[in-house]
C-alpha cells in the first residue's frame, strides 16, 4: 500500500472513532448533563459543544477524501496564457517586483498590471519594464465599481488569452509557476481552476500573527480536493476564461431576469395608482395610464411564460416612449418641478442604490414598495416608469459590463466565483506546491482587518447564496463550503466556553450535573482522539496557534457574523476595510485592539482567585473546582496569544525567501 | 473570423460573423458593432449562419452589443443560429433574453 493510501485509512478510522465518540459524549451531555436549573448557562453551553461536534464531523468529511495530486501533467506548448497583477494603491516598487518576477515566468504568457488606482507614474513604470498596463475603461465612470473583482472583469475584457493567472501585488511568482500548473487544464477540459498554496516569507518562526494557514494550504484544501470542491482564493491560482466567461453570461440572465420581472411589477402598480389618483380626471388621461398598465401586468406574464426578456422589454419601453411623448408632451415645465422631488427617492436612497463598500447595486425591495404605493401624478408616473425601465433592462445600463465574470455579491469574491464555477459542473484543483511568496501583515490591527475581511465576507456568501440550497452542487461540495462558512460561527461558541468556567468559580453554579465519572468516560476518548486526528492530519506539525485563534479573535468572528447579517438582511452598509499591505505608523503594542480578549483573562483570572477562595474557605465540591480550574488554564493559553501578537512589530529584518517547496498543516480553517 | 457588414436602410445593419466567434475574435465583433452604432445604425441583427463556433467570450460580444444597441435607442437581434450555436445559447439561457429568429428579415420585423 503506498504511504498516502495508507495515511488515508488512518484518517479515516480516527474519524469515525472521534465522531462515533463526539455523539456518546454530546447525546449523553443534552440527555444526561444539562443542569436545567441553571439553563441560562448550560444551554449556551451545551449548545457550544453541539456546535464543535458538527465542526469536527465537517472536518472529518473534509478529510475522507485528502487529495495528494503529486506531480502535475506536462503544461503542452501553445496555450495563451495572460498573468494579472492587481493593485489599488500599493507602494509602486512592490508592484513592479512583482509584476518583473511575473514577466521572468518561464511559460509563454503576457503581463499586465491591473491598476485600480490609475497612476500615471506606475504606468509609466510598467512601460518602461515591458509589462502591459490596464485600468478601468470609461463604462466605469460613475457606475459600481467591485473592487478586485470589477478590475479583473475589466480587464478580462481588454484581453484575451486562454488562462489567466492572479496574483496580488504582494505575491511574487515563482518562473515555473504555469509549467506546474496549465497541464491540469490540458488534461481535463472541465478543470476551471487550479490553486496553489498562499505563503508568507516576512513571518516569524513562532508565527506570533498565525499568517502561514498550513493546515488551510495543505490538508483542509487536499480534503476540498478529494470532493471537486477546492476554493480559489483570490491569489496564486490560474483561471480558464471560458468558465469565466461562461458564468459572466449565466448571472447576466439571471440577473437581467430577476431585475425585469422586479420592475414591471414596481411598473405595474405605479400606474394604476396614478390611474385612480384625481389628478387623472382626464378620460384620455386615464385611458392612457390604465393601458400603459395592461402593458406591464402583459409584460411580466410574458416574461413568466418564457418569451424572451428582451423582445419583452424592448416592446414595453416603445410603449412607454410612445406613451410619454403624447402626454408628457407640452407639459414638460410641469413634469420638471415635479421630478425634482422624486429624483432622490428614484436614484440615491431610492430602489436601485449602490451599496458603498462593495459597489454592488442592491436593489431595495423596500423602496421600490415604497415608490409603487406613493401617490405619483399622472406625468411623474410615466417618467418613473420610463427610467425603471431604462434601469433595469437587458442592457444593465446600471453596470458597467453587462457581463460580470468574476462574482460581485461579496467583498471576498473568490469563494462566490468558485462555488458558483462548481455549481456550472466546472472542476477545481489544488496543486499543493509552494508557487509565489507573498507579504503577511506585520501588526496586530492589520491582521485583524484582514481576517475581519474574509470572514465578513464568507459570511455574506453564505447568506446570499446559501449553499446548502445552491442548485447544481453536489453534496459533498455543498458540506464542503458550509463547513468553511460554520467555522466562522466559533465566536459565538467561545463566549460559552469562556463564560461557563467563571460562573461557577465566582458563583459556585455549575452548567452540568457533575464532573463524575460519568463524564470523564465520555469526554476523554472524544477529547484524545479528535486531537490524534489533528496530530494524524498535520504529519506532526504544530496545529496549536491555529487552535489558539480560532476561539482567540471570537471578537472579530462574531463581528463578522454581525455586520454581514446587518448588511445582507438589513442592508446596513459593512465597513469593510481594504487590507493595507505594508504597515503603517508606529509600533505601539496594540492593546486596544484586544481589549475584549484582555478583559476575558482578567475575567477569567479573578475567577480562578475567588474560586479557590471558595474551595478553600467555604466547601466548594473540590472535584468540579480543579476540573474548572484546568479548563481556565486552557482558556488564557488560548487566549494568550494575543499577548505577544499585539507587541509584534514584524520581522526585524526582511527575510530572504524561505527555500520551502513544500507547506505542511497548522492552524485552523480560516483560509 | 471574417465579418460580412450589410447596411440596411437608414439606420440598420446585418452583420454576419463567418467562422468562429472566440474569445480571440470577440473584440472584433464588439469593435464592429460600437462603429455602427457609433455611426448611427443602431438597428442591428447578427446573421449567425456561417458561424461554425461560439464561445463564452463570443456570447459575450453579442450581449455587449445588445447594451450599446439599446443604450443607442435600438436593439440587437440574432438570426438564422446552426444546431451548435443555438445548443450554447441554451446551456447558457441565454435564449432567455435573446430570441433567435429564423432569418434576417424576419428578425427585422418590428416587435
Amino acid at each position: 500500500m503506498r504511504g498516502s493510501a495508507r495515511r488515508l485509512v488512518v484518517v479515516r478510522v480516527l474519524v469515525v472513532l472521534a465522531l462515533i465518540a463526539g455523539v456518546n459524549y454530546v447525546v449523553w451531555r443534552w440527555l444526561d448533563s444539562v443542569a436545567w436549573s441553571a439553563w441560562w448557562i448550560a444551554v449556551p453551553l451545551v449548545l457550544a459543544e453541539t456546535y464543535s461536534l458538527v465542526d469536527t464531523a465537517l472536518f472529518g468529511v473534509t478529510m475522507w477524501r485528502l487529495r495528494e495530486r503529486g506531480e502535475p501533467p506536462p503544461a503542452p506548448d501553445g496555450v495563451t496564457v495572460d498573468v494579472f497583477v492587481t493593485t489599488y494603491d500599493e507602494p509602486e516598487d512592490l508592484v513592479l517586483a512583482t509584476a518583473v518576477a511575473a514577466r521572468e515566468i518561464r511559460y509563454p504568457h503576457r503581463t499586465w498590471i491591473l491598476d485600480d488606482g490609475a497612476r500615471p507614474s506606475m504606468r509609466a513604470a510598467a512601460e518602461r519594464a515591458g509589462i502591459g498596463y490596464l485600468t478601468r475603461s470609461s463604462s466605469w465612470d460613475g457606475k459600481p465599481r467591485h473592487a478586485k473583482a470589477g478590475n479583473l472583469n475589466n480587464a478580462l475584457f481588454q484581453t484575451d488569452g486562454e488562462l489567466l493567472l492572479v496574483l496580488d501585488a504582494d505575491q511574487v511568482p515563482d518562473p515555473a509557476i504555469l509549467d506546474r500548473t496549465v497541464g491540469y487544464f490540458a488534461a481535463d477540459e472541465r478543470v476551471a481552476v487550479v490553486q496553489t498554496p498562499q505563503y508568507f516569507v516576512n513571518v516569524a518562526d513562532a508565527d506570533p500573527l498565525g499568517s502561514q494557514a498550513p493546515l488551510f494550504y495543505g490538508p483542509i484544501q487536499q480534503g476540498k480536493d478529494g470532493w471537486n470542491a477546492a476554493f480559489f482564493c483570490g491569489s496564486n491560482a490560474v483561471l480558464r476564461r471560458e468558465a469565466l466567461m461562461q458564468l459572466g453570461v449565466v448571472g447576466y440572465v439571471r440577473g437581467v431576469t430577476s431585475g425585469v420581472r422586479r420592475a414591471l411589477r414596481t411598473a405595474g402598480s405605479v400606474l394604476g395608482r396614478a390611474a385612480r389618483s384625481p389628478e387623472a380626471a382626464d378620460p384620455a388621461l386615464r385611458a392612457a395610464l390604465e393601458a400603459l398598465r395592461a402593458e406591464a401586468d402583459g409584460a411580466r406574464r410574458a416574461v413568466a411564460a418564457g418569451e424572451p426578456v428582451a423582445d419583452v422589454t424592448y416592446r414595453f419601453q416603445r410603449r412607454v416612449d410612445d406613451a410619454s411623448r403624447t402626454i408628457v408632451a407640452g407639459q414638460v415645465e410641469t413634469l420638471r418641478a415635479e421630478l425634482a422631488t422624486l429624483e432622490p427617492e428614484l436614484l440615491h436612497g431610492g430602489p436601485l442604490e449602490v451599496d458603498a463598500e462593495i459597489g454592488q447595486l442592491v436593489v431595495d425591495e423596500e423602496a421600490l414598495d415604497r415608490l409603487a404605493r406613493r401617490d405619483l401624478s399622472p406625468l411623474v408616473a410615466i417618467e418613473a416608469v420610463r427610467r425603471l425601465a431604462d434601469a433595469v433592462d437587458v442592457g444593465r445600463s446600471d453596470e458597467a459590463q453587462a457581463v460580470m465574470p468574476m462574482s460581485t455579491i461579496s467583498v471576498t469574491e473568490d469563494m462566490a466565483t468558485a462555488m458558483r464555477l462548481h455549481a456550472l459542473g466546472w472542476r477545481s484543483v489544488y496543486h499543493h506546491e509552494v508557487l509565489a511568496h507573498g507579504l503577511a501583515p506585520e501588526d496586530m490591527p492589520t491582521m485583524l482587518q484582514q481576517r475581519l475581511g474574509w470572514a465578513q465576507g464568507t459570511v455574506q456568501v453564505m447568506l446570499r447564496e446559501n449553499p446548502l440550497t445552491l442548485r447544481g452542487l453536489r453534496t459533498g461540495q455543498r458540506l464542503m463550503y458550509l463547513a468553511t462558512m460554520w467555522s466562522y460561527l466559533s465566536g459565538f461558541a467561545a463566549l460559552a466556553y469562556l463564560a461557563a468556567p467563571v460562573v461557577y468559580l465566582a458563583f459556585g453554579i455549575l452548567p452540568v450535573q457533575a464532573f463524575g465519572p460519568d463524564f470523564f468516560v465520555r469526554f476523554l476518548p472524544y477529547f484524545v482522539l479528535n486531537q490524534l486526528l489533528f496530530l494524524v492530519v498535520a504529519r506532526g506539525v504544530r496545529t496549536w496557534r491555529g487552535q489558539q485563534y480560532s476561539l482567540a479573535l471570537f471578537p472579530v468572528w462574531i463581528r463578522a457574523c454581525w455586520t454581514a447579517f446587518a448588511n445582507v438582511v438589513l442592508g446596513r452598509p459593512l465597513g469593510f476595510v481594504v487590507t493595507p499591505k505594508t504597515r503603517s505608523g508606529v509600533h505601539r503594542p496594540a492593546w486596544r485592539a484586544v481589549w475584549p480578549q484582555l478583559a476575558a483573562m482578567a475575567v477569567l483570572v479573578v475567577a480562578a482567585v475567588v474560586g479557590v477562595v471558595r474551595l478553600v474557605a467555604f466547601d466548594a465540591d473540590p472535584g468540579a473546582t480543579v476540573v474548572t480550574l484546568v479548563w481556565v488554564v486552557y482558556d488564557l493559553a488560548v487566549l494568550g496569544v494575543v499577548v505577544p501578537a499585539a507587541r509584534y512589530t514584524g520581522l526585524p529584518a526582511p527575510a530572504a525567501p524561505a527555500p520551502v517547496r513544500m507547506v505542511e498543516g497548522r492552524g485552523t480553517e480560516d483560509p | 473570423m471574417r465579418l460580412d457588414v450589410e447596411p440596411l436602410d437608414g439606420t440598420g445593419a446585418i452583420i454576419a460573423p463567418v467562422g468562429r466567434l472566440t474569445l480571440t475574435t470577440a473584440a472584433q465583433l464588439r469593435e464592429a458593432v460600437d462603429d455602427l452604432v457609433a455611426n448611427g445604425r443602431a438597428r442591428l441583427v447578427v446573421d449567425l449562419g456561417r458561424l461554425e463556433f461560439v464561445d463564452s467570450s463570443g456570447l459575450g460580444a453579442l450581449v455587449a452589443g445588445l447594451r450599446s444597441a439599446r443604450a443607442a435607442g435600438g436593439d440587437l437581434r440574432l438570426a438564422n443560429a446552426s444546431p451548435q450555436v443555438a445548443t450554447v445559447l441554451r446551456l447558457t439561457n441565454l435564449d432567455r433574453v435573446l430570441r433567435v429568429h429564423e432569418d434576417a428579415a424576419s428578425a427585422l420585423a418590428d416587435g
